[in-house]
């Protein structure tokens, strides 16, 4: 098995993993009916995604709505029950746990939401709140777990004179420090981050980024940090996978994967990104056609057909698989490579 | 050329029981025909207020315009009731918003909603309004057009969606044009398909616009000027080369500054901007950005800086007691 498991395709790293994920799936089904409910079909939110993390890196997850990364963070701590597939988190396979020996697990993995509002319970104080995973995996007695909770929020830059204050009291900031400082209390290896910044406004954005970054440092954080800001992911990540429908498209080193996308979604999606320069043109845009095609209908082969350019026959009947290619990235698509001067070509404004 | 646009010290305040929230404290600035402004900041900055208070389109409690003027084509909108408001809103200013969900009627069709405007406003027979209503969703790109004018909005993406209320903005080809955060709701690649359907429109048809957003990267992609908002005041104003090339106003700087840049490392810090905004209740005396600014003395929390011109454009403005200081520092 681990013999197997080192000669894998997807290993681009000598060393061994901290995540390793074979061919996850989830799928959602759909229900029809008023009263008698039938299963007419299913949404393949997460379909037969394989990739590593190796301890102490980011990985960068980004894709459109609708795309599965969400549902990747949250299948990944088994928050939702996977199809099928392997969840290797430092060898041991979380897919296949029985549910007790599922939550002793859970101490090594944790997760911040994108809403501060909604995700910490407005009705317990921010000791209690961050107490809580204490209280539940480990038996500290009263004072261990006040100073505990005391050098958790210094951990994470809060006052810990405001401990026995409600979330309401705090800013939005404020409110996502203490989802940090819950998320740390356990001492996890891994952390996904869905969405962290997404509702905080601009200025408060960098001073979080900069406290997840730090933290990762101190405490040798292996992060998925999943987020539609291309920018700021570009900005935390060592690795990036770009998800389309459901699957991983292209994943490669950050500098790499920016400077010369290889997938032509990738390249699609990067060049859309809008930098803050209005000296730079919008010539090197490429603005893609339609709308993504509905997930619970996707389209037969290669997923992104419909909105490819350089779509051909064989694209509409086989579905790519993500492979090595010569530069270390790891792309699914039937052609070696596409490049910007192409795509204009082929774009007739 | 006289302006298209010119609003001058506008107050907002929104009244509860227990407290007043001074949401817009003496905001002027103009729009000359045809030129797009971005208004920039962060929430509770006071920019959707500002437009709301201008199209009397504030909540009908508690929030209240309780002075100022705002001259829309020389007529001061502010002065006018809701019957001749009516008659400038969706005809001569276009308005889209951020959630196109929430500004279109579920239960109405398409066609219908882009054709009641016109039918209202231009007089316009059931038929003459639909064959227009066709022609307006082919212009912001909806393929088989005929076919979508009967679809209801949730049978539309959310991409469509947006295009279906800049139809409808643009159906009574307004002089000016309102979009707040009209891309934020969107995808990347679908906001890059806004963004160029927008250029393209006010290209053809010569229309001003005013963009409010928080994302500097989209300003720099559609404005010719920059307003930047802080706590209810207007900070900065520049052309939007000059604003991006030197900053200065430290709030715009520290906005520009907190961003991520392309050529970082990684482990890099960013720089952002320290502490949070300030409750707009309890605003004091002296600069509402002095507790988060690094260039802070004594004067700032003492006395509001007011909006000076600043350089060599004559439009450009900034409020800060050592914008000068700071420029020059900068620019050695």
């Amino acid at each position: 098995m681990n013999n197997e498991h080192s000669s894998h395709p997807l290993r681009t790293h000598p060393t061994k993993p901290i995540i390793s994920v074979r061919n996850l799936k989830k799928y959602f089904p759909v229900k029809k009916g008023l009263l008698i409910k039938r299963v007419t079909g299913s949404i393949k939110a997460v379909d037969d995604v394989s990739f590593d993390v190796q301890a102490g890196e980011t990985l960068g997850v980004v894709g459109e709505s609708g795309c599965g990364k969400s549902t990747l963070g949250r299948t990944l701590l088994r928050l939702y029950e996977p199809t099928g597939g392997e969840i290797l988190i430092d060898g041991i396979d979380l897919a296949s746990l029985k549910p007790q020996e599922l939550v002793k697990q859970r101490k090594s993995m944790q997760m911040i939401f994108q809403d501060p509002y909604a995700s910490i319970n407005p009705r317990l104080t921010v000791a209690s709140i961050i107490a809580e995973p204490l209280r539940i995996h480990r038996g500290l007695s009263g004072t261990e777990t006040r100073d505990r909770v005391a050098e958790l929020m210094r951990l994470v830059e809060l006052n810990p004179k405001f401990l026995n204050r409600y979330p309401h009291e705090f800013s939005g900031g404020q409110r996502q420090r203490i989802g940090i400082a819950r998320a740390l209390a356990l001492n996890p290896k891994v952390v996904i981050c869905d969405e962290p910044i997404s509702a905080l406004d601009v200025s408060i954005q960098a001073q979080v980024i900069n406290l997840l970054g730090e933290l990762q440092q101190r405490l040798g954080l292996t992060y998925v940090f999943i987020s539609h800001d291309l920018s700021m992911v570009r900005h935390i990540s060592t690795r990036i996978a770009v998800m389309y429908l459901g699957r991983i498209v292209e994943i490669a080193d950050r500098k790499s994967l920016f400077a010369a996308p290889r997938h032509p979604y990738s390249q699609a999606l990067l060049s859309a990104v809008c930098v803050p320069d209005p000296k730079r043109s919008n010539s090197n845009e490429i603005i893609l056609e339609g709308d993504p095609p509905n997930p619970a209908r996707p389209p037969s082969g290669c997923r992104f057909n419909t909105r490819c350019p350089f779509a051909f026959e064989r694209c509409l009947r086989e579905e790519p698989e993500l492979t090595p290619r010569a530069d270390g990235h790891l792309a699914a698509c039937h052609l070696e490579r596409t490049t910007l001067e192409d795509f204009k070509g082929r774009f007739s404004e | 050329m006289s302006a298209l646009l010119d609003v001058r010290d506008l107050h907002t305040r929104f009244r509860t029981p227990s407290s007043v929230i001074n949401a817009v404290n003496g905001v002027s600035f103009s729009v000359q025909p045809g030129e797009t402004l971005a208004i920039v900041g962060e929430s509770g900055s006071g920019k959707s207020v500002s437009m709301l208070s201008i199209q009397g389109l504030l909540p009908p409690h508690g929030g209240a315009v309780e002075g100022g003027k705002a001259l829309f084509q020389g007529i001061d909108l502010l002065q006018l009731d809701k019957k001749e408001m009516r008659k400038i809103n969706g005809a001569k200013i276009g308005m889209i918003f951020q959630d196109p969900m929430s500004s279109l009627n579920p239960v109405l069709t398409i066609g219908y909603q882009i054709s009641e405007a016109l039918r209202e406003h231009e007089m316009l027979s059931r038929g003459e309004a639909r064959r227009r209503a066709i022609d307006l969703l082919r212009l912001v790109g909806i393929p088989m057009a005929e076919n979508r004018l009967n679809d209801y909005p949730h049978q539309f993406s959310g991409g469509m969606r947006q295009r279906a209320m800049i139809a409808m903005a643009l159906s009574c080809n307004p002089a000016l044009l309102i979009a707040d955060e009209p891309t934020t709701a969107l995808d990347v690649t679908i906001q890059a398909q806004i963004l160029r359907l927008v250029r393209r429109l006010r290209a053809e048809r010569g229309m001003a616009l005013i963009w409010i957003t928080h994302d500097l990267g989209v300003v720099s992609r559609i404005a010719d000027r920059v307003m930047v908002m802080y706590a209810g005041s207007v900070v900065e104003e520049a052309g939007v080369l000059d604003f991006y090339a030197t900053p200065r106003h430290p709030y715009s700087r520290g906005l520009l500054s907190s961003l991520p840049r392309l050529d970082d490392n990684v482990g890099e810090q960013l720089r952002p901007i320290s502490g949070q905004p300030p409750d707009l209740s309890k605003l004091k005396a002296g600069c509402p950005f002095a507790p988060r600014c690094p260039y802070t003395i004594e004067r700032c929390v003492r006395e509001t800086p007011s909006l000076v011109p600043t350089g060599s454009d004559p439009r450009a403005r900034v409020a800060c007691w050592r914008a000068n200081e700071i420029g020059a520092y900068h620019e050695q």
